[in-house]
């Protein structure tokens, strides 16, 4: 169904699909490339002069303090368009929100400008070899030096997306071992180039590096680069995994998009596969389920609803759709299912879903206990 | 889209109050067993807040709402388990019935005084609860006809009566257009019914494993048990905005109407489907006997995944409207 929006929803999305039809140079090399990631930051700089990179922002930071529905709207036109994936994602999805909340106004005007406009790309640094999962397990510390008034740290972060080509970190160290060990945790900001921070990239399945190691030998990172207040870290990260889970990672346009695609393979393939029927349809009626679950999430949010655990509910879903949905376009290929190119390569892609932003495994944990009221 | 509006949701709570004191177990029980009295006062006191109104045009004493109401009518009525041909007299009876000669019918409908139950083969060959039907009809192409009660057959699922039907005179021809949109709402009627099954098979085995104990502790605490129940959770929770979603849009007899009653009756199907087989596994034993009230909804949603449009006709209506 379509939902019915206003006429200023309806200029907006009009407004969005003109400019991004304009504008949009289709897909790019992929952005764990240099070439790619210079591309990508390029397409970053072009959407911010257009004031289209953080919609939902404040005009002041760059944005056009565009609703959530504006919001979902701008995504589908997205997608549907076939605009390039984000370098700037999980600095204007997952850090984002966190300054905007607990953010000093002086943070707020140096990281978010350069932020929206492609200048700065951000890498999470929340994993370590020994904190995966179990996040709160974290090691790596920061200890405080009141002299030069700020914390040195020291430590290894691991699976850290974008940090390969990215230019400053956000992450977790213990600044209080003695603590209970979810508030012993602070959040820090850094730029990559600081002395003492070693950046190793890891190449992943697609042969690119999309994520690397960073290690930390004495890091000075002064008191400005301190989110929220000391031991506050784990509360304040939490934030931001309701929106790496919930929806402002993974919009319905994204999904919708693919299965558009995979009913234009059936077209093209099906009838020399007529086994695969059921699957196609699955998928479609999924990615529809999805847009249609998110529209009802956006109505309920605005209503005050708060998305909290249901990210959980929502992460399992597209994640395993997206897989689902890439594994029948590859057998929709026949033979050449092995070759490298669109599908293969978003395929790739998509099985990282049901590992990243906390395993499936850990999600089902949070909807068994936290939704189903199962014991612990 | 928006969610229910507080109308809406507030119906849907006078249902859950109504049915969660009335028995409707024991009713479907007993109907099982041809007794359908407790059946009949369920019916009765449904119709006092005007469930089998829905559909019924004002002019013959309905309250002429439309598939939004009457889909979420139809979750609780699935999910309490309550017997009777509910799809054939709240949806499809105003929605072929109406402007025929039979059409004072929907009245007693409308008020409770009568049920309703219809064969449309080849989708649905035989008419659940003819027998006790204050009528019972065959819809076939485009003319209707009143039904002749062949023989019983057993369902999987004992609480529904079915019978086969043989044409007897015929009362109406239907326009295309409007035989589909019954169907439709036929189809939509029962994958809400499905989907309040699912919620129930979901609600009461969390219930059972938060009880149930082993090796010193309640199931529900080992994650092979919660992993499961959890993956219910998100299956109910994505076919929830697909029936909704059908609703509004049989509601403004759009283009996409058919196609999307489809992936509801699919997407609830299977989610439904997930919660019975699950329940079963996390029961164990207990939920494989009769006794356990279990069994109603396991039977129940094994019979309905086939009713008003079987998965395959579905997945296959679907794909000729995308391609």
């Amino acid at each position: 169904m379509t939902p019915e929006f206003t006429e200023r929803e309806q200029a907006f999305r009009g407004e969005a699909r003109d400019w991004l039809r304009a504008n949009s140079p289709g897909r790019l090399a992929s952005m764990d490339t240099p070439a790619g990631a210079a591309a990508h930051r390029e397409w970053e700089r072009t959407l911010a002069a257009g004031r289209w990179s953080v919609v939902a922002w404040p005009a002041e930071y760059g944005g056009r303090d565009a609703t959530l529905t504006e919001w979902v709207l701008f995504e589908e036109e997205y997608y549907t368009c076939g605009a390039p994936t984000r370098i700037a994602q999980n600095g204007i999805s997952l850090l984002a929100p966190v300054i905007f909340e607990h953010g000093t106004a002086e943070q707020r005007q140096r990281y978010l400008p350069s932020m929206a406009d492609g200048t700065d790309v951000w890498a999470q640094a929340w994993s370590e070899p020994e904190a995966g999962s179990d996040l709160a397990g974290i090691r790596s510390r920061a200890d405080r030096d009141d002299e030069r008034g700020g914390w040195i740290l020291n430590g290894q972060k691991t699976w850290s997306s974008r940090a390969a080509v990215a230019d400053h970190g956000f992450g977790l160290f213990r600044t209080d071992p003695a603590a209970e060990r979810h508030r012993g945790l602070t959040y820090f900001l850094f730029p990559l180039a600081t002395p003492g921070i070693t950046v190793r990239p890891i190449v992943q399945l697609d042969g690119d590096p999309g994520f690397a190691e960073i290690f930390f030998d004495d890091v000075f990172v002064p008191d400005a680069g301190v989110v929220g207040d000391p031991g506050a870290g784990w509360k304040i990260a939490m934030s931001t995994a309701g929106n790496e889970r919930g929806l402002s990672l993974r919009s319905p346009g994204r999904f919708c998009a693919a299965a558009d695609r995979l009913i234009a393979l059936w077209r093209e393939r099906g009838a020399e596969a007529p086994h695969l029927r059921d699957r196609v349809v699955d998928a479609w009626i999924r990615a529809q389920a999805y847009r249609l679950y998110t529209w009802e999430t956006v109505a309920k949010v605005e209503q005050g609803w708060s998305v909290g655990a249901h990210g959980s509910v929502n992460k399992l879903f597209w994640s395993e759709l997206d897989v689902d949905l890439h594994e029948t376009a590859l057998e929709l290929l026949g033979v050449d299912q092995e070759l490298r190119g669109g599908w293969v390569d978003d395929y790739l892609f998509a099985l990282a879903g049901p590992i990243y932003a906390g395993t499936n495994q850990i999600q089902r944990n949070i909807v068994a206990e936290r939704i189903l009221g199962l014991p612990r | 889209m928006k969610a229910w509006t507080k109308e809406q949701a507030a119906f849907a709570e006078t249902l859950d109050a109504l049915l969660s004191s009335a028995g409707p177990v024991a009713a479907a029980r007993s109907w099982a067993l041809g007794a359908p009295d407790p059946g009949l006062a369920l019916w009765r006191a449904l119709a006092d807040v005007g469930v089998q109104a829905l559909c019924v045009p004002e002019r013959l004493g309905g309250l002429d709402a439309g598939p939004v109401e009457a889909a979420i009518a139809f979750e609780k009525l699935g999910y309490h388990g309550v017997p009777g041909p509910w799809i054939e007299s709240v949806v499809v009876a105003p929605a072929l019935l109406d402007g025929t000669s039979e059409e004072t019918l929907l009245t007693e409908v409308a008020a409770g005084e009568a049920l309703v139950s219809f064969a449309a083969p080849p989708m649905t060959p035989r008419a659940v609860d003819a027998a006790g039907a204050r009528a019972f009809f065959l819809s076939e192409g485009g003319a209707l006809h009143r039904g002749v009660t062949g023989p019983l057959v057993a369902s999987v699922d004992p609480s529904r009566r079915l019978f086969e039907v043989n044409p007897g005179e015929q009362i109406a021809t239907v326009a295309e257009d409007r035989v589909a949109r019954a169907l439709d709402g036929a189809a939509l009627g029962c994958a809400a019914v499905l989907l309040g099954a699912g919620e129930r098979l979901l609600a009461t085995s969390v219930d059972y494993v938060g009880e149930r104990r082993q090796f010193g502790r309640p199931v529900g605490q080992f994650q092979a048990v919660k992993h499961l129940l959890a993956d219910v959770r998100v299956a109910l929770d994505f076919a929830r905005p697909l029936v909704l979603g059908a609703a509004h849009e049989l509601a403004a007899a759009s283009f996409d109407a058919g196609r999307d009653v489809s992936a509801a009756k699919v997407a609830c199907a299977d989610a439904a489907h997930l919660a019975a087989r699950t329940a079963l596994q996390v029961h164990g034993a207990i939920a494989y006997t009769l006794e356990c009230d279990v069994s109603l909804w396991l039977l129940k949603v094994r019979a309905l995944m086939a009713a008003w449009g079987t998965a395959g006709f579905h997945r296959d209506r679907l794909i000729r409207a995308l391609i």
